[in-house]
């Protein structure tokens, strides 16, 4: 029995949360005292398992196959079915990425599992793990205990462990080979692209006045132009503001858009849904201005206003001209 | 094309949210509710698939008999039936069980595309529609931005991190997970909401499907998380509050 982690690569570059998974997997290990594994998927791996091989680990396996050059659901379902058969883990766990978004719960399945999606802690009770997720937008916690047979699965979201507490060790490595064939795998990845050049690039901004859902309609958007104005700050937006067209897609701060860890970051109107904040939560001081007290922006804020953004903002930047004298 | 969208009926976005005596579950008596977000641009885009290549969309959605309210909407905007699987305790169903339930509604559907929501807005597990699509047999993508028929399938824009996408082609029938943003939203029209009265709308039941409750995972405690920051919380009128921030920013985070 043992622990076993699947990490995540592109094109041979680790995906940055492949190490809090395995933060995540070590601590788990000792908690449970089971000895923990990490698999790497790819078309050829040798280098990223020798990476791995230099980690407290028990066994590193290196999933090798052509058909895994780029990645698939079917593929990588495949060969991970396979992997899990031969190794058999009590646990398994994954970064929380869109990548395992699309293929673990259909890896879950296929085992007849209930894959824990996106995990922000744990305790070990009665030599148990309890997982803890977030419900409603964040709004919601909810302890989660596996009441089944295992394997047990569980996705781990960004920055919930910390990968600068991977332990290093030594391990050896295994090639596992799975058996995929062409016809199995029924969808065709094509090439990635970004949509535009980044005219924007708000990771060089010191200071950043992001708007949400609060400003309800694209003709209030000026209102806080006018408060990114006064502080000489770049306007940003969460997700909804790019949906609906009001500021362009670029602006936008979040997983599918920008990260940023700005000097200041004044959230306005925003919630703090965790798909915002893994965007912005590096910030070194955060404002939030916002009308629910109990928004889950508060969470990460420094200083907060409850109150109404369209009498609380042309106040703050009437206070704000009048200190810079 | 024969297009099924998955829709859930969640609480409204801006609900404030108590937990149960029992910490089993929130308060839900006095919520109002609304489709999820992400279902909604799922069915708007089964909208305009059916508006260019013909067809039929039908909304499959699992929940109480109050989410009738949602299918209702569903229908006035333009979907021409409906299956409501009614079933008032779906917190005794783990995300497999759930999927469960309606795969065996889909299966008697046979079609040739089928549309969800990323994830849902209350549990938000992101899973039903990977779920479905294993146990339907079906090739299925994620995060969905865009989506074109082509020669015997489809060609869909997959939604990657850090701005990057990736173009994905399969045959059909497939199944998509839609991205919110992907489209814009229509809005009821005043006929459709008259003509939707008349549409069918088929009630199924967990008995009439053959799939019970079952549970592999157990929520042990719902509970409001604690703040791990302390957030100084700025007092007083617009203008108090302002001017105490400028303050802080200025002598106290030194950032301005």
């Amino acid at each position: 029995m043992s622990i076993l982690a699947i990490l995540e690569q592109r094109a041979g570059a680790w995906h940055r949360m492949s190490w809090e998974t395995l933060a995540a997997a070590q601590q788990l290990g000792a908690e449970l005292q089971q000895p923990v594994r990490a698999a790497v998927v790819g078309d050829e791996v040798s280098a990223l398992a020798a990476e791995l091989s230099a980690k407290q680990l028990e066994r590193v396996y290196a999933v090798e196959h052509q058909l895994l050059t780029n990645y698939t659901p079917d593929g990588y379902t495949a060969a991970l079915e396979q992997l899990i058969a031969a190794a058999q883990p009590r646990m398994v766990l994954f970064p929380h990425t869109y990548q395992v978004r699309d293929f673990a719960p259909k890896l879950a399945t296929a085992l007849e599992r209930v894959l824990v999606s996106d995990v922000v802690a744990h305790r070990v009770e009665g030599g148990e793990p309890v997982f803890v997720r977030q419900l409603f937008q964040g709004k919601i916690n909810v302890d989660v205990r596996f009441v089944g047979d295992p394997p047990y699965f569980a996705s781990v979201q960004a920055g919930a462990y910390r990968a600068d507490k991977v332990a290093a060790g030594s391990a050896l490595v295994d090639r596992f080979v799975p058996e995929l064939t062409p016809a199995a795998i029924r969808t065709k990845p094509l090439e990635l692209f970004r949509e535009s050049q980044r005219a924007v690039d708000l990771t060089a901004a010191e200071i950043i006045v992001s708007v949400g859902r609060g400003i309800k309609e694209a003709e209030n958007i000026p209102i806080v132009q006018k408060l990114a104005e006064a502080l000489g700050a770049e306007l940003a937006a969460s997700r909804p503001i790019c949906d609906n067209g009001w500021l362009p897609m670029e602006r936008q701060v979040g997983s599918s858009g920008q990260t940023v860890s700005p000097k200041l970051y004044l959230a306005v109107g925003i919630s703090g849904a965790i798909q915002h904040l893994v965007g912005m939560k590096g910030s070194k001081t955060i404002v939030a201005i916002n009308k629910d007290a109990e928004a889950p922006i508060f969470e990460v804020a420094d200083y907060g206003i409850v109150g109404d953004l369209f009498q609380v903002v042309p106040a703050l930047v009437e206070e704000l001209e009048k200190a810079k004298g | 094309m024969k297009i099924v969208v998955c829709i859930k009926q969640v609480s409204s976005r801006d609900s404030v949210l108590r937990v149960n005596a029992a910490g089993t579950w929130i308060q839900d008596a006095d919520l109002t509710y609304e489709i999820n977000e992400p279902d909604a641009y799922a069915l708007e885009e089964g909208l305009q698939l059916k508006e260019k290549h013909g067809g039929e969309v039908v909304a499959l959605c699992a929940g109480p008999a109050g989410a009738a309210q949602t299918i209702r909407e569903a229908l006035a905007k333009g979907a021409d039936r409906a299956l409501h699987i009614e079933e008032e305790n779906l917190g005794a169903y783990d995300p497999l069980a759930l999927a469960r339930l309606m795969a065996a509604a889909l299966r008697a559907e046979k079609p040739d595309l089928v549309l969800t929501g990323l994830q849902s807005d209350d549990l938000g597990y992101g899973q039903s529609g990977v779920i479905l699509a294993q146990l339907l047999g079906l090739p299925h993508a994620t995060i969905i931005m865009q989506v074109e028929k082509q020669n015997g399938g489809i060609r869909v824009k997959r939604e990657l991190e850090d701005g990057w996408f990736q173009n994905v082609e399969m045959p059909l029938p497939a199944l998509l997970t839609i991205q919110s943003g992907i489209n814009k939203l229509r809005y009821a029209t005043l006929m459709g909401i008259k003509k939707a009265k008349t549409k069918e709308v088929k009630r199924l039941t967990a008995a009439e499907l053959g799939v019970g409750p079952a549970a592999a995972i157990r929520f042990e405690r719902v509970y409001l998380p604690e703040r791990s920051k302390h957030t100084q919380i700025l007092e007083g009128s617009p203008k108090e509050a302002s001017a105490k921030l400028v303050e802080k920013l200025k002598f106290e985070a030194r950032v301005l």
